[in-house]
């Protein structure tokens, strides 16, 4: 009994340390980079004060919120453009081999070039626009999903697949009733890391897409202030970027947590030995 | 077509054709260049309605002719004939049916409920809406000991015997004509192990199953069986009839007639494997 109460303390404590310890860390960096700029005169076009910062994030709150909302719809569009059809294409590479042999090079391709030497391209192809930066977003996050639910539908446990082999189950069947389900944890998992990818795609895309009035996102305010030598505007802008990120991944990392509670449910008794 | 087959089984067994007869099985693993003979020129016969042990030492090949006799694995020579009907990979769905296979591990599926798995062979059939299916799977549910409540569980909130429940009352779901089970209770502790024994026995008799079932344990093989397969090197070694009466009695373990046909039994499976 003892050993238990000590425990659920442990864990109390535990979940109280996990925010505090990071808002020890913020406020002594914070204090750290107040006291560098006041000390060594640093001017603020190079590097305002934290406090600066605060300042410019208050002044372009309504700025910054509309532009994170922007970014984010494209942001979010794009990951789940990159589920779906990141979803379809490790579909049809479980189904056939050949096709993955023959295809997987130009999804390895689509992961190591570089988003910011192709950006500027989609743009002239498909404009100053939602769309694109919905595309970009799309293409440098689907590579997680491809290769997760790849490895995901053909990692099968060798009983589960005999257990359907002696049903005589169809290829379909097969698929949906099988693969498709023991590969669901796998695709929370590329989506995880798809999240944090969405947001850089979109706001690189961003940055091309420039201040045209028909797009604002956070990209594109990041370019303005960057042109105006606003640094502390930027970094404002640069911590809801941050901001936007983490909100994404923590949605899928909800989402995933309730989708896969079936699956990673904890026994809690024992009514038989 | 089945109950008439027990009908005429239960008078004259010796004189009907074996429901499993496995003739000159062989079968190699590994490449070209390091070819490791795991079955060799094996010949093993079942009667209907009979449940026989294959009894052996780890990596004997029992397993692998578990999986030759479902059809999962094709020999490289040989043939089985499994109800009249000859065994290979591409059997049609209506022979494959009478088959059905208990996994080492129970192989649960963890995203549905324990109904909804035990239902699953039914499903693929494309029968889990019939009310007399319905109606089976919950009269084998109740007859492998899980409560109404366990039904919706899933099975990641089981203890290791229930998830193994589940796996025989699937198993069972689409009442095949032979059981095959690969060491299904190898992983449970022996007080558990003797219950699903147990179990094992009423299912068998009340469903008129023939079943195969490979162990390593040799009090639970005389238990649980008409005959044992003793295996070593590829090989049946031995056949050796059980001289026990079914229903099995209660303390038939503890009795020293079943101690003195461990022993024989213990001595041929050494001798075999020697």
């Amino acid at each position: 009994m003892n050993s238990l109460l000590s425990k659920t303390q442990c864990k109390s404590r535990n979940k109280w340390l996990t925010y505090l310890a990071p808002f020890w860390v913020f406020t002594v960096v914070a204090t750290f980079w107040h006291f560098v700029v006041v000390w060594l005169q640093v001017p603020s076009i190079i590097l305002p004060s934290p406090i600066a910062v605060m300042n410019a994030l208050w002044q372009e709150r309504v700025v910054l919120l509309n532009a994170s909302w922007v970014t984010l719809q494209a942001a979010a569009v794009g990951l789940l453009c990159s589920a779906l059809f990141g979803s379809l294409t490790a579909v049809v590479f479980s189904q056939s081999s050949l096709l993955r042999i023959a295809l997987y090079p130009y999804v390895i391709f689509l992961q190591t070039v570089p988003i910011v030497a192709i950006a500027p391209l989609l743009i002239i192809w498909s404009g100053n626009n939602f769309r694109t930066i919905v595309l970009v977003a799309t293409i440098i996050s689907i590579f997680p999903v491809i290769a997760n639910v790849t490895s995901g539908l053909l990692s099968i446990n060798e009983n589960l697949r005999e257990l359907f082999r002696m049903q005589s189950a169809t290829r379909w069947q097969m698929l949906t009733k099988l693969q498709i389900p023991a590969a669901i944890p796998q695709l929370i998992l590329g989506l995880r890391i798809s999240s944090g990818l969405a947001v850089i795609g979109a706001i690189v895309a961003e940055f091309f897409v420039g201040n045209s009035g028909e797009y604002d996102g956070l990209g594109t305010i990041m370019t303005s202030r960057q042109a105006n030598l606003k640094t502390a505007e930027l970094i404002a802008a640069l911590m809801a970027c941050t901001c936007l990120g983490i909100l994404l991944f923590a949605s899928v990392n909800l989402i995933g947590a309730t989708l896969l509670r079936r699956w990673t449910r904890v026994s809690g008794f024992e009514s038989e030995r | 077509m089945r109950s008439l087959l027990v009908a005429s089984n239960g008078t004259s067994s010796k004189s009907m054709p074996p429901i499993i007869s496995c003739q000159g099985i062989a079968l190699a693993f590994g490449s070209r260049t390091a070819k490791q003979q795991v079955l060799s020129d094996l010949s093993l016969d079942v009667q209907s309605s009979q449940i026989v042990s294959l009894l052996g030492p780890s990596g004997c090949g029992k397993s692998t002719l578990l999986r030759i006799v479902a059809g999962l694995i094709e020999p490289d020579a040989g043939e089985i004939i499994v109800d009249g009907e000859l065994v290979s990979r591409n059997m049609p769905r209506t022979s494959r049916e009478k088959l059905s296979f208990v996994f080492q591990e129970p192989a649960l599926l963890p995203w549905r409920t324990v109904w909804q798995n035990v239902m699953l062979p039914c499903q693929l059939r494309g029968e889990h809406r019939k009310r007399e299916t319905r109606d089976f799977v919950e009269h084998l549910l109740g007859l492998v000991g899980l409560q109404k409540s366990d039904w919706r569980k899933s099975p990641s909130q089981l203890s290791g015997g229930m998830k193994m429940r589940a796996s025989i009352a699937r198993a069972m779901s689409t009442r095949p004509a032979i059981l095959l089970l690969d060491e299904p209770f190898a992983a449970l502790d022996d007080m558990l192990r003797s219950k699903l024994n147990d179990l094992l026995l009423a299912i068998a008799s009340e469903q008129r199953c023939t079943m195969l079932f490979v162990t390593h344990n040799i009090s639970e093989a005389i238990y649980l069986s008409h005959s044992i397969a003793i295996m070593s090197q590829g090989r049946i070694a031995e056949r050796m009839e059980v001289p026990f009466n079914f229903p099995r009695e209660a303390g038939l373990r503890s009795t020293s007639t079943f101690a003195a046909y461990y022993g024989q039994v213990s001595a041929s499976l050494s001798r075999g494997n020697s």
